[in-house]
């Protein structure tokens, strides 16, 4: 059973340095870092020292507010080092990556005992895979929720293929669906892309949808806002595909393997393609592999739109499947501001005219190319933001907090990642992502 | 690239300063800054609004230069008049003089210069206490005011009244996006009922006609609305109207210049197309329902409303400055209607209203720039309402399901 969906608002952002279909091998990383900041609203508890001697899934850290909640090793290794910033806040954990992992046993799972994958999912780190909405946070155990929703399909700039990256995990796919199937009352939404070869096609237990049109089409927000907005008091669960993998692995043969591939894209690789690699593994094990073609860059754990901007020296994010690298863009322009511009994306014609060719793919950096100021335009946010919601008046009752208007105006059914598009096309440069993120967070305070 | 250079150094040598967004807004008229993102997305598309702006600028650019040699035309026809000749307008016969650039610049030069330099001094002030960047939002309204004022307006009424306007109609609300009231039509409301001999009546559209009147030498500065007004036959051909060989403010006499100015900003996407289609659609209804007043014989030629009620309701368009508050006023995003739908309301009410006014007030017969601020005002109320349609309509879903 599948339904068509197809979407009208939004835009294709088309950078150069997409990943070639090429999938290699990364080399081994040394050290691996699980970053409690990757969990939003997480204060890690500590159950490891320094030294430490751990197997790949063994507990490294359990969320304060619920013990049962662990964070796992990706790798088998030895704890080196805890890095703390200010207020003694954990902001790094280094583990030492032995030559070969080892995993922990967790054993089979019975996939139609809802207690005992929630249970397993949560003592073997694979719990804080599961989102849900409202406020875009890892998922509260204690709430059945009326759906959930996967994106099988990336409308992200630069993003990683899901149909490349998952084509011969169905087996780990299945076994994680009918594991998660336990634990909700509906149905499971799968958005694949429509006329693709996506494996979740053969897939059983799953709802499937055809996706079809513009970024932000593939975000998870979106096919929820099109199949079963979330309403006040209801709660919906989010999975990243990859993520099933990982999740359907230890359900099924009782292992925590962290394994990821992912896109190494962006106009400043050299040759931009897919890596095997693990979760919070160095991203210079795979960057240098494939080679700069600048020195000013900016390394980006996830795309260009939401991802985290991490050292060349940094680690691999919790939840990212693409690493992208473009210029930095640090640099006046002479009269920037009033020439005619061929080489950025705009959504206007105002002496920009990337609207000639739409199939154009830009070398863009990451230069504001302005510089911040009130809203002022309107009208054009509208043109790429396909929920059902008015965009502008919801950031501007976010920014007074307004916890009604937010509250009235669909702030449950929103997460920052559904205004990476307005924020991108957005004249005034307003932070529109960390607008949401806040007031999300404001009302999990408040509210939640 | 040595001012590059020197400029950045000036910049981190500022920073902080009190004076640093003084310098900030002549360094970015310069240059672009070298800002990166943070946090949020990594790219950015490339409009700022500085281009937005500067596309509205330019897009009343050739309005400003037709309105520099309309009012020499207008000065020197109107002599010509007077001696009882008659004047036809050609382009290159009449119109395109050096005498009409010379006088028209001589007059309309000055305003810009005092427009624009009044303002900006505002919002330098401004910025530099509040500590924010000087915001661009003045650059439109300072191109905006000398093309909405009487050819002879003198100089310090005009640096009084942008000084209220910016400083009332914008700033006390917290600069550039936050305003109420369009800025420049503020501005010249606050002319019209503090100088209300300087902004109306049959004196003021031709340059010179005010200190001529009286004397051997007058001359007639009345514009279209005012002939119909007084029931007078009006001298003009719809050719001349539309062309803009006509008596008005400065920049809002040439029609086919405002819709050029029209096509650029729809075209760049930077003016709302559906409010210039709603206003223009308001406005042809009000003039059809008067029409239809005066062909059902409801009233009759005595009546002080029969002039302009009888105008061709398709004429409206051509008269007055309803085509120019439509395009380059009413579509201020900041003041208007936010929401699509709110915005052909708001549009359609302005033109409406704006007909009405210019109909039953022949005292003071142009009624857009008051019907546009009037809607500015209206303008939160209609986004309010259509904006409770969507809440509503969550609502519904939410009952929906817990029924």
């Amino acid at each position: 059973m599948s339904k068509d969906i197809r979407i009208k608002k939004g835009l294709n952002i088309r950078l150069k340095g997409a990943a070639s279909t090429e999938i290699s091998g990364a080399p081994r990383s040394r050290t691996f870092n699980v970053r409690p900041a990757d969990f939003h609203l997480i204060t890690p508890k500590m159950v490891i020292k320094e030294g430490a001697k751990i197997k790949a899934g063994d507990d490294i850290f359990y969320n304060k507010a619920n013990e049962t909640m662990r964070f796992v090793s990706p790798v088998s290794g030895t704890l080196q080092e805890i890095r703390r910033g200010a207020k003694r806040v954990i902001t790094d954990i280094i583990i030492e990556a032995d030559k070969e992992d080892s995993y922990r046993d967790f054993g089979k799972t019975d996939l139609s005992d809802a207690a005992a994958v929630k249970a397993r999912l949560l003592e073997a780190g694979c719990w804080p895979f599961i989102k849900q909405r409202p406020y875009d946070v890892i998922a509260n155990p204690e709430v059945t929720p009326k759906a959930i929703f996967i994106s099988a399909y990336n409308t992200a700039p630069m993003s990683a293929d899901y149909d490349l990256i998952l084509a011969d995990k169905g087996e780990q796919i299945q076994a994680a669906i009918d594991g998660l199937k336990t634990l909700t009352d509906g149905s499971i939404h799968v958005g694949v892309p429509k006329g693709g070869n996506s494996v979740f096609n053969n897939i059983n237990g799953i709802e499937t949808h055809n996706v079809s049109g513009p970024h932000p089409a593939g975000n998870v927000g979106t096919l929820i806002g099109r199949v079963d907005p979330v309403n006040k008091g209801e709660t919906v669960w989010t999975i990243h595909a990859e993520d099933l993998v990982i999740i359907g692995e230890l359900l099924a043969n009782g292992h925590y393997k962290a394994d990821r591939i992912i896109a190494l894209a962006g106009s400043s690789v050299k040759t931009p393609k897919y890596y095997k690699t693990k979760i919070g593994a160095e991203v210079s094990t795979f960057v240098y592999d494939s080679g700069l073609n600048e020195e000013n860059v900016r390394v980006i754990s996830g795309d260009v739109l939401s991802g985290t901007q991490i050292s060349p020296e940094g680690h691999l994010s919790f939840y990212a499947n693409v690493v992208s690298v473009i210029p930095e863009g640090d640099d006046y322009e002479f009269f920037g501001w009033n020439k005619p511009i061929f080489n950025k994306i705009s959504t206007s014609r105002a002496l920009t005219f990337s609207w000639l060719n739409p199939k154009k793919e830009y070398e863009l950096d990451t230069n504001t190319n302005g510089e911040h100021r009130a809203f002022v335009v309107t009208g054009s946010y509208e043109e790429v933001f396909p929920l059902d919601i008015y965009p502008l008046q919801l950031l501007k009752s976010c920014m007074v907090k307004d916890l009604d208007a937010m509250e009235a105006m669909g702030m449950y059914e929103v997460a920052p990642e559904d205004f990476a598009v307005t924020e991108f096309i957005c004249v005034s440069k307003q932070p529109h992502q960390k607008i949401i993120r806040e007031a999300l967070d404001l009302m999990y305070k408040e509210i939640g | 690239m040595g001012m590059k250079q020197n400029l950045h150094k000036l910049k981190e040598k500022y920073r902080g300063k009190k004076m640093a967004p003084a310098f900030n807004a002549l360094h970015t008229f310069l240059y672009t800054p070298n800002e990166v993102t943070h946090g949020g997305t990594h790219v950015k598309a490339a409009d700022d609004l500085k281009r937005t702006m500067n596309i509205v600028i330019l897009a009343l650019v050739p309005c400003l230069i037709f309105g520099i040699f309309n009012a020499g035309y207008q000065h020197y026809a109107a002599i010509d008049m007077a001696k009882g000749l008659t004047v036809e307008p050609s382009w290159f016969g009449n119109f395109f003089t050096w005498d009409n650039f010379w006088l028209g610049a001589g007059k309309v030069i000055p305003l810009v210069v005092v427009s624009y330099g009044v303002g900006l001094i505002v919002e330098f002030i401004f910025a530099v206490i509040k500590g924010h960047e000087v915001e661009e939002g003045y650059l439109v309204t300072g191109m905006l005011v000398p093309l909405i004022v009487p050819i002879d307006i003198p100089l310090w009424m005009l640096a009084v009244a942008v000084v209220f306007g910016v400083v009332i109609g914008k700033e006390v609300f917290g600069g550039t996006g936050m305003n109420i009231l369009n800025p420049a039509l503020t501005i010249r409301a606050f002319l019209f009922f503090a100088y209300p001999t300087w902004m109306s009546g049959d004196k003021v559209w031709v340059h010179g006609a005010v200190e001529r009147a009286g004397t051997a030498d007058a001359i007639s500065g009345e514009t279209i609305l005012g002939s119909y007004a007084q029931n007078q036959d009006v001298i003009y051909s719809i050719s001349d109207m539309f062309w803009g060989f006509i008596p008005g403010s400065v920049g809002e006499t040439s029609k086919v210049l405002i819709l050029l100015g029209a096509f650029i900003l729809i075209f760049t996407k930077i003016g709302s197309w559906r409010i210039i289609v709603s206003t223009l659609i308001g406005a042809l209804v009000m003039g059809l329902i008067f029409n239809g007043v005066v062909s059902a014989g409801w009233i009759d030629e005595g009546s002080t409303f029969y002039g302009l009620m009888s105008v061709d309701f398709w004429q409206h368009l051509f008269i007055g400055s309803i085509l120019f508050g439509a395009v380059y006023m009413a579509t201020d995003p900041v003041s208007a209607a936010q929401t699509n739908k709110g915005k052909w309301i708001y549009g359609f009410l302005i033109g409406f209203i704006s007909i009405m006014i210019r109909v039953f007030n022949p005292a003071y017969p142009e009624g857009v720039f008051l019907a546009i601020l009037l809607m500015n005002v209206f303008a939160p109320t209609i986004d309010h309402y259509v904006v409770q349609a969507n809440v509503k309509r969550r609502q519904k879903r939410l009952k929906l399901k817990a029924a």
